[in-house]
């Protein structure tokens, strides 16, 4: 089967059920997605497709029909995008392995709602779980990719 | 020697651990320099100062920064000691967590286990101190627990990087031709200010590793330091915001074929057969293997990816055999509850006479009240992996720990190997909080290697498989008493706490040959109770060690966890009951402490108190001192048609010498955070010895939509530095429990405060 991730067509060799996050980690060697449950209920394999922020862990390989972005191709030429910016401007990171799932699932928010309210960012990041409580610097992080930077 | 064998033996717990411990590793002369690790893998044109510091010709400068990086920033920190006295900027080094050695020991970890209150000093009690961190080098504990990192590393890392400048300067002044006192270091380079000479440190390495290091080497004074004490932007935090390969379960080598685990949920109960036949024949799976070992008993699956393995698990079929405690969590908490009725137990703290303060005490000056809480798992957000080779007679192991050395000595155990055949790596962590301080997991991965046919596997455990078999913070019981004076002061204080004994499980498990060896009180048990710093002539703090055999192990805070719990709930009681405000009453029990009562006073200016609380909400405060940081929290709670919202935390956190503030300020939150999931709804019961959650839905952490506004001030009134990473835990819980006291009336004495109360 073929899978358009991080604008480069795939081939895959894989059956159809195997969760697109197994298949992007384990055979196309696609690290951000984490493995945090594989019952959709963290976030932490939050990946984009078709600019809709999906839990990979539960989604078949063989359903994924649209184009798949990763943490991994955010960055552009060196070049930050602007929610990791802000992600490094609050220092919102900790231990970081729910990271790549929020910076995603807010990829996702500010495409559709591009000056979020608090409602709206809890609406949109509380399927994203944090242990390591980073929840105020993440939401200070949105803001500040709405504003701009700023 | 023979003294510190003695001590250790005779009283305390940690050091019977300390004492098999140096019977387990082998014992290193303390006055024996420890040999630098990094000379043994130098690459062309580098060199190596000390086990902190390796410069290369090309003007890398690396920092070892020997300590687990599970979030909590200490990479940063622990490399900006070095670089301040390198006179380097942090953006010119790369940071690395080196390999596991002996030259790494951790002495404040051993220090910290003192069963001493930390602002008791007696040539004894620092004697002992200084004898417990001795242990620390001689046992060669490569530790990253116990909130000791910064306070281990402050005065050696700083040394380091000193020892570094002071020997590139000596063969800057050989070059010019002039004394190294007139040379200036910055920003690695040196240069001479009369002749405006200069050299790198890259130009330097070489011809400096080969001078003497000075004698008498001068730390700089904290007014001239650039780095420390202002916060750093961190040096993890690029990796982690593009989703880098950092974590163990990032780890990809060449042939790396994959595996997970099934082991008896029953946990520490054997496998009595199974029928692997529908799991082998799946396509992909190469080998289910058996496992039978220290932490556990049951099946291994290696296939050719994480999710074949996982399906070929799920597909076994096993019969387990029974758990070695009571089926359900009834049973286990009587056991507990049992305990706590017979008594006796061992006291570490006892003031004056709790007996005949008691003894005439009128009914209505007399204050009881009994507590409990649940057991807990860590549940961090990165499932337990690891990653395990075994070739040629030997064993590489990439493993997220929190304790190398260990890692080492406990897998070359399992493999039967000696330890110089055994290599560690320590990647970051997705969470530590304790967890991975635990060798199961590297313990698992190594005995799938021995069957992968010298291939490397990756063995990721389901988060079910995680939260079924974690080392579990120990459910605990207690029953506090106090007598209150005429000025409605307590003038005594009773309390007897039980629970397992976290050590007795830790050495169970990794150390089983010696079993159930006779070990002393483990401080743990009556830690945050035992030796908080309110003034009450009258004291006695008992700890009763449950003979239970639920895995039990180090959890964010560990005995504070659940000791401020009962200790700061029933201050409010006392409070209460004697119509004080329980700020007030706490600032005259601290009056002997003043780093204790600075930070409650601060920690009421911040929040209002004493302000009457807007409709539908109220405040409740909480105290602890742990790990030698002394904090005070306020929480702010309010009544919404939707339930209780927690709604403002405030808290004050005094660590004597605040070296990177931010940092401090995301660790305080952090622990408050991670205190308040676990006290509003998180609690692990059993059924048919069988732990009943699975994942997170069934034990729910905290998310963005409960979090509350944070404000947060570090004070540095404490004498001694103090750790971090813990620190902010354990008042969470008693100040919502005490916040819910205040909003409702009703007070809640049991955890996880769910069953009682609805939040929103």
């Amino acid at each position: 089967m073929k899978l358009n991730v991080n604008g480069t067509e795939r081939e895959l060799n894989v059956p159809e059920d195997m969760p697109l996050l197994w298949a992007l980690r384990d055979v196309l060697d696609i690290k951000g997605p984490k493995f945090g449950c594989g019952i959709a209920s963290c976030g932490s394999c939050t990946v984009l497709i078709d600019g809709v922020a999906t839990r990979s862990c539960v989604t078949p390989v063989g359903t994924v029909t649209g184009v798949v972005t990763t943490i991994d191709a955010l960055e552009v030429n060196g070049v930050l995008h602007k929610v990791q910016q802000a992600w490094l401007d609050e220092q919102v990171a900790q231990c970081g392995y729910c990271q790549s799932g929020q910076i995603m699932s807010a990829v996702a928010l500010l495409n559709e709602k591009p000056n979020p309210t608090d409602a709206e960012i809890n609406e949109a990041m509380s399927g994203n779980l944090c242990r390591c409580g980073t929840y105020p610097k993440i939401r200070a992080a949105i803001h500040r990719a709405a504003n701009g930077g700023a | 020697m023979g003294r510190i064998a003695k001590i250790a033996r005779r009283t305390f717990l940690v050091g019977a651990v300390a004492a098999a411990g140096g019977v387990a590793f082998g014992y290193y002369q303390f006055k024996k320099p420890v040999k630098n690790p990094l000379k043994d893998g130098l690459g062309e044109g580098e060199a190596t100062f000390n086990p902190y510091v390796k410069i290369g010709s090309d003007n890398t400068i690396t920092i070892i920064a020997p300590r687990a990086e599970m979030g909590q920033g200490i990479m940063t920190t622990l490399a900006a000691l070095v670089a301040e006295e390198l006179e380097v900027g942090l953006d010119q080094v790369i940071v690395e967590h080196g390999p596991a050695s002996a030259a790494y020991f951790n002495s404040a970890v051993m220090s910290e286990n003192a069963p001493f209150a930390p602002w008791e000093h007696s040539a004894f009690k620092d004697g002992f101190r200084s004898v417990m961190g001795a242990v620390g080098k001689i046992v060669a504990l490569q530790i990253t627990g116990g909130s000791t990192s910064t306070v281990d590393a402050f005065d050696k890392m700083r040394h380091a990087g000193a020892l570094a400048r002071e020997m590139l300067k000596a063969a800057a002044a050989k070059e010019f031709g002039v004394d190294a006192a007139t040379l200036k270091a910055d920003r690695g380079t040196v240069t001479d200010p009369a002749s405006g000479k200069s050299q790198t440190y890259g130009e330097l390495a070489l011809k400096a590793a080969d001078t003497t290091p000075p004698e008498d080497i001068k730390l700089k004074d904290r007014k001239d330091w650039k780095l420390l004490g202002k916060s750093q932007p961190r040096v993890d935090m690029r990796a982690k915001v593009t989703g880098a390969p950092v974590y163990g379960i990032d780890v990809t080598l060449p042939d790396m074929v994959y595996g997970t685990v099934k082991m008896n949920p029953r946990l520490g109960g054997r496998m009595k057969s199974f029928d692997a036949s529908k799991a082998q024949a799946m396509p992909g799976v190469i080998k289910v293997v058996e496992i039978d070992c220290q932490f556990g008993h049951g099946l291994g699956v290696i296939a050719d990816n994480t999710w074949t393995a996982f399906q070929a698990a799920d597909a076994i079929i096993v019969e387990w055999g029974d758990a070695p405690y009571p089926a359900g969590t009834a049973g286990i908490m009587g056991v507990i509850d049992a305990a706590l009725a017979a008594g006796g137990g061992s006291a570490l703290r006892e003031i004056g006479d709790v007996t005949v303060a008691f003894a005439d005490a009128p009914q209505d000056k007399l204050i009881e009240a009994s507590y409990s809480v649940p057991f807990l798992a860590h549940a961090t957000m990165e499932p337990m992996n690891a990653t395990a080779q075994f070739k040629d007679g030997r064993l590489e192991i990439w493993s997220p720990n929190q304790g190398a050395t260990i890692t080492r000595f406990v897998c070359s155990n399992v493999a039967g190997l000696d330890q110089d055949n055994v290599t560690v790596h320590t990647t970051m962590m997705g969470g530590g909080f304790g967890r991975r301080g635990e060798m199961d997991f590297s313990g698992y991965a190594t005995l799938l290697a021995m069957a992968a046919d010298s291939k490397p596997v990756k063995v990721t455990w389901t988060r079910e498989e995680d939260m079924k078999h974690d080392l579990y913070r120990p459910a605990a019981m207690a029953k506090f008493k106090a007598r209150l004076g005429d000025d409605g002061l307590p003038t005594a204080l009773d309390a007897a706490i039980a629970s397992p004994s976290v050590m007795r499980s830790v050495i169970r498990r990794n150390m089983p040959s010696l079993g159930n060896a006779p070990l002393g009180p483990d401080k743990s048990i009556t830690d945050g109770a035992f030796n908080q710093p309110y003034s009450i002539a009258n004291q006695s703090v008992r700890g009763i060690d449950v003979d239970l055999k639920v895995p039990v192990s180090f959890w964010r805070s560990v005995g504070n966890s659940q000791n401020a719990f009962f200790h700061e709930s029933f201050m409010d009681e006392v409070a209460a009951a004697a119509k004080l405000d329980p700020v007030a009453m706490r600032l005259k029990l601290m009056a002997d402490h003043p780093a204790a009562a600075k930070a409650v006073e601060k920690v009421a200016a911040m929040s209002g108190w004493g302000q009457p609380p807007a409709a539908g909400t109220a405040k409740g405060i909480a105290f602890c001192l742990s790990f030698g940081g002394w904090v005070a929290e306020v929480i702010e709670v309010q009544d919404t048609p939707q339930g209780i919202r927690i709604t403002n935390v405030w808290a004050a956190a005094d660590v004597g010498l605040a070296l990177d503030p931010d940092i401090i300020k995301a660790q305080i939150i952090s622990g408050v955070v991670y205190g308040l999931s676990a006290a509003m709804g998180q609690e692990i019961t059993f059924k048919d010895g069988m732990v009943e959650q699975s994942s997170f839905p069934d034990y729910e952490p905290m998310r963005i939509n409960q979090a509350p506004q944070f404000h947060v001030e570090i004070l540095e009134n404490a004498d001694d530095i103090g750790g971090v990473g813990e620190i902010g835990t354990p008042p969470a819980a008693p100040a919502l429990a005490n916040a819910l006291y205040a909003l409702t009336g009703k007070r809640i004495r049991s955890l996880p405060l769910s069953k009682e109360v609805k939040f929103a």
